[in-house]
């Protein structure tokens, strides 16, 4: 099935190479060189044991873009968050970020390419031996291209922007789990990384804050220009987000199409998980 | 089939146990490649210094301190039948210096330190903090493993430093108030006979105790599976796996190291 375009409101911002974008935006980390990263994978397949996760999943996600992955539980959606993020590695295909292959380089090889990836995890994956302001000023300060005044400021500018201002130094285990998501999300996008991978970004929010987590995502992206993966149980919100949506099921891609038809799918089993339906295939 | 039963079971147990010892060794190799050149986080390897060098300072004092009491007591049966005072200060430091400090200030390590880092560890493992550093673009190895590597060792070697010292301090006063030895007998006895090489023996000791500890320690909190079950697990697996290494590693340096 063809894949749908961006939507033009949507479409990356083109720069062209040396644009002195950070003389205007000092906080700004990296030197736009024109390049908006893409990631693709292709015949995606991973087992654990012997337990068949993924076989055979192709995928890509174009910059400027925002992908909605969603399925049933036990479906391999974080196991292939973790593939595109280069956490994990698949045991046959290949997963493109740019011209590299994550899937044949070496753990050093894809440290670089990591910094161009942002992942906001299920389980927050907060450092607890950190205050909330480290955790989010951590890597600006690995970065280390930044004074401390200045990410400092970023972190909290980012605290604020996820409804957390005043929070930096409370410590992880003080927050509810909703407000360590909203942290990971920030610790995720501090350093407005091209391609931007949550999982679960709205789980054990209330409604008003899950749109407000998703008109954050949203901003962040449109200003960056990067492409999105975002997985969630949370299907509506999920939709409305994206401009594409792929469902997992059986360990393959079922639907991979634009969002807004997805409702009327060819597809009866993707109809009903949308949907919510109680009769039908799954 | 009953045969069959501890055969099997055997096999299990050897591939358990060279799972585990490649995992430590592939651990070891790892940490001593992060090394060349020594690049850690600073930040990170005095916080571990601190919490694990500094904090252990007052029970390995008090342990240290009776220590010396029961070598003066062991001794005190022979001293006493044989007269030979002049000895005790020798035999209690010999002890001290190339045995008993070094093994009983490494389980006690162990138990305090090694236990509660391969708890911390498996913590983060299982809550994704380690993918959360990777994700980061931050290798766990240089930034977690390293420094508490580093630390573990240095404090290790530290620690049975200092409880040497007040475990000959707790001798010189138990042998005063057992045996009525004046603790300038012991101090004699001591400077009299001992060599620097007794107290080298037991420092090797220490530091390969510490790197021990510190692997072992490791290793079972990166791999750990299971949730709070798994940490539980690792944890009592690291203590039981520290144990065996410095029995065993105790026996190659004695051997070895004479």
């Amino acid at each position: 099935m063809p894949r749908p375009a961006a939507s033009p409101r949507r479409a990356p911002k083109r720069r062209q190479p040396g644009h002195l974008a950070f003389v205007f935006r000092p906080l700004r980390l990296r030197w736009y060189d024109g390049e908006v990263a893409a990631i693709e994978a292709k015949d995606i397949y991973k087992a654990f044991g012997q337990a068949s996760v993924l076989e055979g999943v192709d995928l890509s996600v174009d910059a400027g873009q925002r992908l909605g992955l969603i399925g049933p539980a036990a479906a391999g959606k974080t196991v292939l968050l973790k593939l595109l993020a280069g956490l994990d590695r698949p045991d046959r295909g290949s997963v493109a970020v740019g011209d590299k292959d994550l899937a044949s380089l070496s753990e050093a090889e894809i440290m670089p390419i990591r910094r161009r990836i942002g992942m906001a995890f299920q389980s927050y994956a907060l450092f607890d031996f950190m205050t909330v302001g480290e955790n989010v000023a951590f890597p600006l300060a690995r970065a280390g291209e930044l004074d401390d005044d200045t990410i400092r400021a970023r972190a909290s500018e980012r605290l604020r922007q996820v409804g957390l201002a005043g929070s930096e130094d409370k410590m992880p285990s003080e927050l509810s789990g909703g407000m360590k998501k909203r942290v990971g999300i920030a610790r995720a996008t501090v350093t407005e990384p091209e391609i931007l991978i949550y999982d679960e970004p709205t789980a054990g929010l209330d409604p008003v804050t899950s749109a407000k987590i998703y008109e954050l995502l949203a901003g962040i992206q449109a200003e960056t220009g990067g492409a999105v993966i975002a997985v969630s149980s949370d299907v509506e919100p999920l939709i409305e987000f994206s401009d594409t949506v792929a469902m997992l099921y059986d360990g393959r891609v079922a639907y991979h199409g634009a969002a807004d038809e997805i409702y009327d799918a060819e597809q009866a089993l993707v109809r009903q998980f949308v949907r919510g339906d109680l009769e039908g295939p799954l | 089939m009953r045969l069959s039963r501890p055969i099997s079971a055997l096999g299990r147990g050897s591939l358990v146990i060279a799972r585990e010892v490649g995992g430590i060794a592939i651990l070891t190799a790892q940490v001593a490649r992060a090394l060349v050149p020594p690049a850690m986080d600073g930040r990170e390897l005095v916080r571990n210094l601190y919490r694990m060098g500094n904090l252990s300072v007052p029970i390995v004092v008090l342990t240290a301190f009776f220590v010396g009491g029961i070598m003066v007591i062991q001794s005190g049966v022979f001293v006493e039948r044989f007269g030979a005072t002049g000895l005790v200060g020798w035999g209690a430091g010999y002890a001290i210096f190339r045995e008993v400090g070094p093994v009983l200030i490494a389980l006690m390590f162990s138990g305090r330190v090694g236990s509660n880092n391969t708890a911390e560890l498996g913590t983060m493992t299982v809550t994704e903090q380690l993918d959360g550093l990777r994700a980061l673009a931050i290798d766990p190895i240089r930034y977690l493993i390293v420094p508490r590597v580093v630390a573990m060792t240095v404090a290790l070697l530290a620690l049975t430093i200092i409880g040497n010292l007040v475990a000959l301090v707790g001798g010189a006063l138990f042998s005063q108030l057992l045996l009525d030895l004046p603790p300038a007998l012991f101090y004699y006895s001591l400077v009299d006979n001992l060599r620097p090489e007794d107290l080298i023996h037991g420092l090797i000791k220490a530091v390969v105790f510490g790197l021990a500890i510190a692997l072992t320690s490791c290793h079972f909190g990166v791999t750990v599976r299971g949730g709070a079950v798994g940490v539980g697990r690792a944890v009592n697996a690291a203590v039981v796996a520290a144990a065996v290494s410095i029995m065993v590693l105790d026996f190659f340096v004695t051997y070895l190291v004479k």
